[in-house]
């Protein structure tokens, strides 16, 4: 188990996401190490998001929007491409490499085109091995109780 | 009676005409002939001219109309008769048996999946096979699977029965027969569309024959990546990918011997866009489009044309098909065509697509004679020019392509202008709430998170892969999860009463769903919350189908894995959760319309009909516009008394003030609330909504002798001859020449005025009618007659008027010499050069956008296009309103357009305005963003990003402040934001950085 790569899929609501649904219901079969989270835009993808997640010893990120010109929302999937290619300078600063993270553009009825780009994304990660911060799984459970300790309490202090 | 309406046809126009109908109050039986609704859209690849993915841009749409609690889809049925008269038409319906039942099934698809007979699938026009019981597409709505009987083993033969057996919710009903529906409705919207030309009836170019021979529509599943090969261009026959393919027009459109005198008005653009599309999927791929006209006329259009020619090696060659043969060996086809010097070539292909045209389908005339709506001689629903959505029944309205052949843009038009129609002959009636009472929400502060975590099998789709109850042992032992359970189908209406006794028994107050995709079912759950008495937001789902137990079939125990970690996700993120609330906002019933011509009568007009109290400004000292210089419409009726009838109409209507000579000085605000300042006549003005019909207008040319030479006239001019000059002196005229695209179509006007064919034409004939001896000429680049304009082209040159075509880069030349004009022009059909010595020079010139909607669009924050025309906020769907809400465009101002188009946007307006002014508040989204003024520097930073203009700086306390009525949610200032000072509900940064932590 420890071999397999955790990815992260950041999909923006109205393309990336519904074109992994797609790839669902055509039952276009990838690797499981790819795991979806929905935005409702990429332009919502902070910088600090990606780093964040890198830093807890996740192995690889795609970042899916709309197509160039088809942003539900207008410009955010442009604005995401922006931030990430700044990401990848970091990445490749801090000797993580830019090769872990990758933004993709796809429309909603791309869901072959999902399950490509996410077998891609998984090959790319098992070539270049697993991030020197990866953890063992057992500390990343146990770290979720810790966590939401922490942003609960700092939660409640916001709002004091 | 409360309102009520029906629209028969559930494509695209019909789905509009529904949603707008919805939002405005009227609840709204939608009936559809088939199984679910979309239309021919749904099975588009691409759209014309930013080749957007149809289905991306529709399925949000069908979702929409799904879920509208003003909606009923009526599926799987038609109209019987029509009885009585607005507002009580007493309307019958047949529907049809499904064999399942609607109330019970939850479209897991297990029937479709076991279901051993194998049928041609004919959403992919029968390139593809599907199950004898199937859900027609993976996006449809409803989301149901339809037994096809003719092919069920059952029905054939009493054996199999196999998805009785295998359905989990018992909804299978073999027994299911036709019912009849009685209904009592207000009135009545056709929206039966057309169907696609039977290419077999052209034998010559061997489809149905040959193997590679296809139609245009097949051509688009093929390029679909939900298609038949998943995207792949492939051809039928070896599956081969093709290196050249022929395109080949106007296939059973423009051919009188087929009964299709009409050109179907998109297949022009359809063919550029597949080429261009073709070619992204096989680079280096040469397609040669075949083509008569080229019929670019639309916003955009011919930039569209250029780019395929010049960036995706599309070759336009203007000729016909002679013969086609097929290489029993190979399938390659040896085409044999014309060109237009009349030279004969023959050229090889690996593939032939055929532009099929589309006419009216048996179905829709049926519909029409049973609802007692006339036909014209094409089998359209009959319409006139001033009145493109009436039909010849009262309180019966029309839109789409079976009124005629059109684009999808110009079919939302005429949806949103009949809504606006129908909704005005109910106005009586009174609008129904349509809202849902919950219990009182419980206040959460203070209270620990209890969370609840319901695992789903979905019959067998995610159990067969993912073991559930391992996933549910697993996410009882995650924090503050104080129940977990597995259910057979989470979104059966039962299964919401148990996730609701358990949400009470063990006081939850967040949910976890793992199931399947948020975007279809999430609302479902919400409500479940809402019931409970819990807020909406405390929800979150894991999507173990789509994203997992399907995608992972061969790998159950990795996919086991992924799914706890999904639903650790999901457990971590509805932790932080906190309760939203949609803010409402309350809306000024008034309307502005700017512009006093045809546009922005008709929209006060229909405004005023419907209650609202409506201030029309016009800049000059009298109403009518540019109607003023136009004297017939193209079916000859004289538009005068149309005028006057309009401006005292106008005049004299109690809910319209009239302000002449209007100069503006600001208008401020947003939706529901603006407030505009004019200068003159001095006055305040304050309006819930904006419509801009400011116009447009004629080119003043500047080439070929105007203004030097007084026998050079513009067709405006030849038209106030013909109506009100000296009959007997142009009946004198030996020759009349036309020269077209003057100032359209060049480098400074790129683009074309879409009425100067029509209208050359139109005045050719009048000519002609007054004397047959006149020689008339028209030069030309291409016809663009489209749709059932066709038939006046045809009746031009039956009446002996001359076309000659010439090329863009041999323009006619024109010279003043002795006493008379000369015109000199190559004609590329003859491939010589014409002498013409006319005695009249007339010229087409061109419309141009107005100068004043730069300030306009300061005004208002809405962009205009290169040419300076507003650009509105999707050029297919959503063709008269903006991204920024409460502003509306139609008219000359959105770009040039005859009569009955003008009508159509303006009628469309008015529609797209009721839906904001028929609200007492309007109500925005629950997840929206919030700045936290502790950070905020006022730096102003998120206020640019804004593409909704819902943020706004605050000038004392110089701090952001959102509009929460405004805000769409797309967290593009929380990103921006350097202070994290602003928070996207439903997306705050703890939220997503402890998700991205535990996944």
């Amino acid at each position: 188990m420890e071999s397999e790569p955790i990815i992260l899929a950041l999909c923006c609501h109205y393309c990336a996401y519904a074109a992994a649904d797609m790839a669902g219901s055509m039952r276009l079969q990838y690797p499981s190490s790819v795991r979806v989270l929905r935005f409702p835009c990429t332009g919502k993808i902070e910088v600090n998001y990606v780093l964040s997640a890198f830093e807890r010893g996740i192995d690889g990120i795609m970042v899916a929007g709309c197509l160039e010109g088809g942003c539900h929302y207008l410009e955010g999937n442009l604005r995401a491409r922006r931030r990430i290619e700044r990401a990848q300078q970091f990445l490749d600063e801090i000797g993580l490499g830019a090769g872990r993270l990758e933004m993709f553009n796809l429309s909603s009825a791309e869901g072959p085109r999902f399950a490509e780009i996410a077998t891609e994304m998984h090959e790319r990660i098992v070539k270049l091995g697993p991030s020197p911060l990866r953890r063992e799984r057992a500390a990343v459970m146990a770290g979720v109780e810790k966590i939401a300790q922490e942003s609960l309490a700092a939660l409640a202090g916001e709002t004091k | 009676m409360h309102k009520k309406a029906m629209v028969v046809g559930a494509g695209v126009a019909g789905i509009q005409a529904a949603l707008d109908l919805a939002e405005m109050g009227v609840e709204t039986y939608l009936v559809e002939a088939g199984p679910a609704i979309g239309g021919r859209m749904a099975q588009l690849d691409k759209t014309f001219p930013t080749n957007d993915c149809a289905m991306c841009i529709l399925s949000p749409k069908l979702v929409e109309a799904g879920s509208h609690p003003g909606i009923h889809i009526l599926s799987l049925s038609e109209v019987l008769s029509v009885q009585g008269a607005p507002p009580r038409l007493h309307v019958t319906i047949l529907k049809r048996p499904r064999y399942v039942d609607e109330s019970k099934c939850t479209g897991c698809g297990l029937c479709m999946a076991k279901c051993p007979t194998k049928v041609s699938d004919p959403y992919n026009k029968g390139l593809s096979t599907t199950k004898a019981i199937r859900i027609p597409f993976p996006q449809a709505v409803p989301a149901l699977p339809v037994m096809d009987a003719k092919s069920c083993l059952f029905h054939l033969k009493g054996k199999c029965g196999v998805c009785k057996r295998v359905c989990p919710a018992g909804a299978i009903d073999f027994g299911q027969k036709e019912e009849t529906i009685e209904l009592e409705v207000g009135s009545l919207i056709l929206a039966c569309g057309t169907k696609e030309f039977d290419a077999r009836l052209k034998g010559e170019y061997g489809y149905g024959i040959f193997p590679n021979v296809i139609t245009s529509i097949e051509f688009e599943r093929i390029l679909s990546a939900s298609g038949p090969t998943g995207g792949h261009v492939q051809r039928p026959s070896d599956q081969a990918v093709p290196k050249k393919i022929a395109i080949l027009q106007c296939v059973g459109s423009r051919d009188a011997s087929v009964g299709n005198e009409h050109c179907s008005a998109v297949c022009c653009m359809q063919a550029s866009k597949d080429a261009i599309i073709a070619s992204e999927h096989v680079p280096g791929l040469q397609s040669t489009i075949f083509y008569m006209d080229v019929r670019a006329y639309g916003k955009g259009f011919d930039r569209f044309v250029d780019r395929a020619q010049q960036q995706h090696g599309a070759r336009f060659l203007c000729g016909r098909i002679a013969s086609v043969e097929s290489d029993p060996r190979t399938n390659d086809l040896k085409i044999q065509y014309i060109a237009q010097d009349g030279s004969v070539h023959s050229e090889m292909f690996d593939m032939l697509v055929l532009s099929v045209g589309l006419q009216s389908s048996e179905s829709a005339r049926e519909t029409a004679r049973r609802v007692g709506v006339k036909l014209d001689a094409s089998g359209f629903i009959a319409i006139e020019a001033t009145a493109p959505v009436d039909t010849s029944r009262a309180g019966v309205f029309v839109c789409g392509s079976v009124s005629g052949p059109k684009d999808i843009p110009e079919s939302v038009m005429e949806a949103s202008g009949a809504a606006s129609a129908a909704a005005a002959v109910i106005g009586e009636c009174e609008v129904r709430e349509m809202h849902v009472e919950y219990p009182k929400e419980k206040d959460l502060r203070g209270e620990s998170p209890r969370i609840g975590v319901f695992v789903c099998r979905c019959g067998i789709n995610i159990a067969s892969t993912v073991d559930v109850s391992g996933v549910v042992e697993y996410a009882a032992t995650l924090p503050r999860v104080r129940h977990a359970q597995e259910m057979l189908f989470a979104c059966a209406q039962d299964s919401q009463k148990t996730i609701r006794a358990a949400m009470e028994k063990h006081n939850l107050n967040r949910v976890v769903v793992a199931a399947c995709t948020p975007r279809t079912h999430e609302p479902l759950f919400q409500k479940t919350l809402q019931k409970a008495g819990i807020n909406p937001y405390m929800f979150e789902f894991a999507n173990i189908r789509e994203h997992c137990a399907w995608v992972h079939q061969q790998e159950p125990a990795k996919a086991t894995q992924k799914a706890k970690d999904l639903v650790r996700g999901a457990v971590t993120k509805v932790l932080l959760a906190e309760p939203l609330y949609k803010k409402s906002l309350g809306v000024n019933k008034n309307a502005l319309v700017i512009g006093g011509g045809l546009a922005g009568m008709t929209a006060a007009l229909d405004l005023a009909n419907q209650g609202f109290q409506t201030y029309l400004l016009e800049k000059t000292g009298q109403l009518g516009g540019n109607l003023r210089h136009v004297q017939t419409t193209l079916d000859g009726h004289e538009t005068a008394g149309k005028l006057a009838e309009l401006v005292e109409k106008v005049n004299g209507h109690p809910k319209i003030t009239v302000c002449l000579q209007a100069k503006i000085r600001d208008i401020a605000g947003y939706v529901g609330n603006f407030k505009t300042t004019l200068d003159e006549p001095a006055m305040e003005i304050e309006h819930g909504v904006v419509v801009i019909a400011a116009g447009g207008s004629e080119y003043e040319p500047t080439e070929y002798l105007f203004g030097q030479d007084d026998r050079v006239v513009t067709q405006r001019h030849l038209e106030e001859l013909l109506h009100a000059g000296d009959k007997v002196a142009l009946a004198k005229l030996r020759t009349v020449a036309m020269i077209q695209c003057v100032g359209s179509r060049d480098e400074k006007h790129n683009y074309c005025s879409r009425v100067c064919c029509t209208t050359a034409i139109k005045n050719a004939i009048r000519l002609k009618e007054l004397s047959p001896r006149t020689n008339v000429y028209v030069l030309y680049r291409d016809i663009r007659t489209y749709g059932l304009k066709e038939r006046y082209y045809r009746r031009a040159r039956e009446k002996g008027v001359f076309f000659v075509r010439f090329d863009p880069d041999t323009k006619p030349a024109v010279q003043s010499e002795g006493d008379g004009l000369t015109v000199r022009v190559h004609d590329a059909i003859l491939g010589a050069t014409l002498e013409l010595r006319p005695d009249l020079l007339v010229l087409s010139a061109g419309i141009v956008s107005n100068p004043d909607n730069k300030t306009l669009s300061q005004f208002l924050k809405v962009p205009l296009e290169a040419d300076g025309f507003f650009l509105e906020a999707h050029v297919k769907l959503r063709p008269v309103d903006f991204a920024t809400d409460g502003v509306f465009v139609c008219g000359l101002s959105h770009y040039p357009k005859d009569i009955s188009e003008t009508i159509a946007q303006a009628r469309a307006a008015a529609g797209r305005a009721a839906t904001v002014l028929t609200k007492s508040s309007l109500e925005g989204e629950g997840k929206v963003a919030c700045i936290r003024d502790g950070r905020c520097s006022g730096c102003g930073a998120c206020v640019s990003v804004c593409a909704y203009r819902a943020i706004e700086l605050d000038p004392k306390l110089r701090v952001a402040v959102v509009n929460e009525a405004l805000c769409k949610g797309c967290g593009a200032c929380a990103a921006t934001c350097r202070a994290c000072a602003i928070d996207l509900g439903g997306f705050r940064n703890e939220q997503m950085l402890s998700a991205l932590g535990a996944l």
